[in-house]
């Protein structure tokens, strides 16, 4: 699994760094980790681009999305 | 909630906040400036003495409406989150060089749209300088900028600035402490009741929907993703309607309130803006949303936004509007005058320089990213 921590990055970084990952993961998950909803939406924003699931959950209060 | 983050969301958001924007302006808030996060954060600093431009002087509700808007609904929903840390001086200066940006346009990417709806030509002069700016602060993020990690802090200091406005909301209300103008923009104010109100709406809104006038832009350009644009597009389509509706509408370059047809400056003035909100992270009002949700360093922006203001007007660097000819005065062109171009040409000078300079190697940033995953992961099953 290809992991990405974006925690504490301004927008658009999560965005960027998880969409670098899904393109380069050959289908591999990507497990990516954010600190804010709004990184946690764009983020399930690049999964929905790719045309991969993604599933959310809380850590504390940082959020784990995993795009399968 | 959920809604807002959905397209027909995001448009529906717009479409509400245009309606609080028509509101304002009907209810006497100055012509072609309903809401303006530049020009009201320069009234603020009027008021509190911070320049003495006696035509730009009162503490608007509405800053304090859309910061306190932001927290209350960011609390109400669990995203309250008080962060600070990511690299806030540069923070403080980007904050510094969108406001002196704004004030050589005479207004942020809100009132650009808000002008662009009454036909101020000058205003979609200026939107290629802020479609520029957006566009260069975007390859700069695509080559590696970013201005590091927030981290959390203590949970009370996310809500200093909310606290802050709002003890300087009563202040203005109950006293006579804070300057207020008696002609010109700040003269021209809805009443403090409703504009709070409207704006508490609006930075709710904003807060749920991610409302920024850069991000939108940078999108497009970044992953070509417009969904971000419907939020601008509501609000500019009410007040299109609005505007015909009043006979404000007016297609023209001349006669245009508070606003000059410079159009070298209004394309530069945008450009430091867009350029600057782009590497910021957001927009001048994506900023106070930012600080109302707990962001310490979306604060220190502002407070960068407050002193560029201050600034502005202290030292002759903000552009004047055009006037016609009366009976007692010459016809005035307007626009920046030469102090003001010099140092908003080093303003983007320096944006440059802060873009190259926060330029983090791609694979060493992916490699601490990955290590750092790691670590975290070793924490949580320890936990």
């Amino acid at each position: 699994m290809i992991e990405v921590d974006a925690r504490g990055l301004s927008c658009p970084e999560p965005m960027l760094m998880a969409t670098e990952a899904v393109k380069g993961s050959a289908g591999e998950a990507v497990r990516v980790l954010v600190s804010s909803a709004t990184a946690r939406d764009n983020v399930k924003g690049v999964a929905k681009k790719a045309k991969r699931q993604a599933r959310v959950e809380e850590s504390g209060a940082d959020f784990i999305v995993t795009i399968e | 909630m959920e809604l807002f983050t959905q397209k027909k969301g995001l448009l529906l958001a717009g479409l509400i906040a245009g309606c609080g924007l028509a509101i304002l302006a009907f209810f006497g808030n100055p012509q072609n400036m309903a809401m303006c996060a530049a020009c009201f954060i320069r009234d603020m600093a009027g008021s509190l003495k911070l320049h003495t431009t006696a035509t730009v002087q009162y503490f608007r509700p509405e800053i304090v409406g859309l910061v306190v808007g932001s927290f209350l609904i960011a609390v109400a929903t669990r995203e309250y989150r008080s962060t600070a840390g990511s690299s806030p001086m540069t923070r403080f200066v980007l904050g510094f060089i969108m406001m002196l940006g704004a004030l050589v346009f005479l207004g942020c990417p809100l009132r650009m749209v808000i002008r662009m709806s009454a036909g101020d030509l000058n205003a979609w002069v200026g939107l290629i300088g802020f479609v520029l700016g957006v566009g260069t602060g975007a390859l700069f993020l695509k080559r590696g900028f970013s201005l590091g990690r927030e981290y959390d802090t203590n949970k009370v200091a996310g809500a200093v600035l909310p606290v802050l406005l709002i003890i300087g909301l009563v202040i203005s209300i109950a006293t006579a402490a804070f300057a207020v103008s008696e002609s010109g923009p700040g003269s021209k104010h809805a009443p403090w009741l409703i504009a709070l109100v409207v704006a508490l709406i609006v930075g709710a809104l904003a807060q749920k929907a991610r409302i920024c006038f850069a991000s939108g832009l940078r999108n497009a350009f970044l992953v070509r993703d417009f969904e971000m644009l419907l939020p601008i597009a509501g609000m500019f389509v009410v007040m299109l309607v609005f505007n015909l509706a009043t006979g404000n509408f007016k297609l023209s370059f001349d006669g245009q309130p508070i606003a000059h047809s410079q159009h070298l400056w209004n394309i530069l003035g945008l450009y430091a803006v867009g350029f600057g909100a782009v590497l910021a992270g957001g927009c001048p009002l994506r900023q106070m949303i930012l600080a109302g949700q707990g962001s310490c360093d979306g604060a220190v922006t502002f407070l960068g936004m407050l002193v560029g203001a201050a600034f502005a007007h202290n030292f002759g660097l903000a552009g004047a509007a055009a006037a016609a000819a009366t009976d007692t005065t010459a016809a005035v062109a307007g626009g920046p005058a030469f102090a003001g171009q010099v140092v908003l040409v080093c303003g983007i000078v320096v944006l440059f320089i802060i873009g190259a300079a926060n330029i983090r190697k791609q694979k060493a940033a992916a490699k601490t990213a990955a290590t750092a995953a790691t670590d975290a992961d070793a924490t949580a099953a320890q936990a």
